[in-house]
């Protein structure tokens, strides 16, 4: 096991002046036994930050170091780390098994541990009676486990997961995400987990990378990013629906855009008039989407709320009050959050 | 079919049937003449029905008889050149094609279309230069110099090169993290995925080089090295002596045997394939 520690780390394609950077230096500290999760939208850079740490991608500049090597020009099979792909990426000609050994067998593990190593392996995963099975005799989830199952066996300094859940249904990723925690509790091993899907980086993360454009936006815990976002991209990246962003509030400080997540809205029987356009029902609660008209402007703000014996009806006018103490304040110009007033 | 009623049914069964025996009818043909006596099959109306002459006419073409070809060591010079063409055609396209998809080197695209418009031009075209090289190396009368100038394959190469492309990234990516070099690579995943186009290849390269006649008829100048191909047109003569129907028929019946026996074999294997995919 190892802490990851990356340094001003840059990636651009080509060189000169047609060079494209893609990743503008992004430094992290990742602990020993950390679950951490790269989070953000498709092309902000995250599944190439994690190939860089894989060694599939070359670092073009900074360093990337796992425990206390640096690994820059180290070949993916010497850093110490295991990788489950999106696809899942096995040997479609080889067995569970074969697939599971091939690591070990090129490494020249005898061949009795490779077995116990496997054997092991599969009784975690619950994949036992698959061994002698072909890729394609499993359904999606078996082969997740099995890809699974070929990092496990590899005893890695670190897991690499990339977007190892997008090909599942919705079911059976929950019961996934729950497996992977739970690996990862027994097993402690440093793991890097990448996901365009927030609710997965909220539930499984310890801390969160949340990227943007090539730049790490925030790097914290789920509940820092959720309840302190750093910048108006996480804010309304994280949480669903997002946090509202208010840029022109007749009562905010100047050069300043308000945000205000919709659970922290109340309806009362005075405060900003909106006129409701839409009322959505999840359920246990209600999202109303109103557009509130003040001197400068209108904004739509939506709402969440779980009253249900006063359903405000299309067209109507409510008036809602955000609590105080969950009023977020970030810097027109750059998005960046203020500092907090004292 | 998307029609299902009897009408068509017949229509297609009676095309199907007649074109069958169109195709069959030339080889049908050939095994009944295997087993007349000469003077029997030279008479008008050809006979239609085996004769009893069975046992000569193989015996007689199989040791050589009036004509002092023996076919069985005619097949042998086939079937070791053909080998050699069939394995090394196949060989060598896998590892040019691996190079030029999964190497990048300089000049890259240019090599791929290099080998891809000089072997473009066919054996026919480029038969007086290869003569000379392969007179100049000595290997006229060799199974290599019935083999070698026609193993490169650019066909061959390039059905392995589309093959390549289509295995996923991700599978490169996994050997390459599992810590396999290139040709471990190479030869633990490339090469068992592409079995099937493997397989298929080996049935076209070996017919191919089953059926040649230009090359081997200049390349091989002695009698104990001609090929089958070769050997059938000097058993057919060219003198005044009418050729001897039945020990011909019978050398081209056992012709046929090998090529129809690898298709026959192989075709197992393009069912196989083309039923459990692998991807």
């Amino acid at each position: 096991m190892a802490s990851i520690t990356l340094k001003n780390v840059i990636k651009r394609y080509g060189s000169g002046k047609t060079a494209n950077q893609v990743i503008h230096g992004v430094n992290a500290e990742i602990a020993d036994g950390e679950f951490i999760v790269i989070v953000g939208p498709s092309g902000c850079g995250k599944s190439t930050l994690l190939r860089m740490v894989a060694g599939l991608e070359e670092i073009s500049d900074g360093q990337i170091s796992i425990g206390p090597r640096v690994v820059n020009n180290l070949e993916p099979a010497e850093r110490d780390i295991a990788m489950v792909f999106q696809n899942y990426a096995l040997y479609p000609h080889m067995s569970v098994f074969e697939n599971m050994a091939y690591g070990l067998k090129i490494a020249k593990v005898p061949m009795d541990e490779i077995k116990a190593r496997v054997d092991k392996a599969a009784k975690i995963l619950e994949i036992g009676p698959f061994l002698q099975r072909k890729p394609r005799e499993l359904s999606g989830g078996q082969r997740q486990r099995v890809a699974m199952g070929r990092a496990i066996v590899r005893q890695p300094q670190v897991f690499l997961f990339d977007e190892p859940l997008s090909n599942l249904d919705a079911k059976l990723r929950a019961q996934t995400r729950l497996e992977i925690q739970k690996l990862h509790r027994e097993l402690g091993i440093t793991s890097l987990f990448v996901t365009h899907d927030q609710v997965e980086a909220m539930t499984l993360a310890q801390r969160m990378i949340v990227m943007n454009g090539g730049v790490m936006e925030q790097f914290g815990t789920p509940e820092e990013v959720y309840t302190r976002p750093a910048s108006t991209f996480v804010a309304s990246f994280i949480g669903s629906p997002p946090m509202n962003l208010l840029k022109s509030a007749p009562d905010a400080p100047p050069d300043t855009i308000v945000g205000i997540r919709p659970e922290h809205l109340d309806i009362t029987p005075s405060g900003w008039a909106l006129q409701v356009e839409a009322v959505e029902m999840l359920g246990a609660e209600r999202l109303v989407y109103g557009r509130w008209e003040h001197g400068s402007g209108d904004e739509l703000v939506i709402i969440r709320t779980e009253e249900s014996h006063h359903v405000p009806t299309l067209g109507s006018t409510i008036h809602v009050t955000p609590r105080a103490d969950k009023i977020h304040h970030f810097e027109s110009s750059t998005g960046k959050r203020k500092a907090e007033q004292p | 079919m998307v029609e299902r009623n009897t009408g068509t049914r017949i229509l297609a069964h009676a095309i199907m049937i007649l074109g069958t025996l169109v195709v069959a009818f030339p080889i049908y043909l050939a095994l009944v003449a295997s087993t007349q006596t000469p003077q029997d099959f030279r008479q008008a109306p050809v006979p239609l029905w085996p004769g009893s002459n069975l046992w000569a006419s193989y015996s007689a073409a199989l040791t050589g008889g009036t004509s002092n070809l023996p076919v069985a060591r005619m097949i042998w010079v086939s079937f070791v050149s053909t080998m050699v063409i069939t394995f090394g055609k196949i060989s060598i396209s896998l590892l040019s094609a691996f190079a030029v998809v999964y190497f990048r080197f300089p000049l890259r695209k240019l090599c791929f279309w290099a080998i891809f418009i000089t072997l473009m031009l066919p054996v026919e075209v480029r038969i007086g230069p290869t003569y000379q090289v392969v007179a100049d190396l000595g290997l006229i009368n060799t199974y290599a110099g019935l083999s070698v100038p026609l193993i490169a394959s650019a066909t061959a190469t390039f059905l392995f090169r589309q093959f390549f492309l289509t295995v996923p990234d991700e599978l490169v990516e996994a050997a390459r993290v599992d810590g396999a070099g290139p040709m471990r690579f190479f030869k633990d995943i490339l090469v068992p995925l592409s079995r099937t186009s493997i397989a298929a290849l080996f049935v076209i390269q070996f017919i191919y080089g089953w059926n040649q006649y230009l090359w081997p008829l200049i390349a091989a100048t002695s009698q104990d090295m001609y090929p089958i191909g070769v050997g059938l047109k000097q058993i057919l003569g060219t003198g005044d002596a009418a050729p001897e129907w039945n020990v011909v028929m019978a050398t081209a019946v056992l012709a046929m045997l090998p090529p129809a026996f690898v298709v026959v074999l192989m075709q197992k294997w393009f069912v196989k394939g083309l039923v459990d995919t692998e991807k």
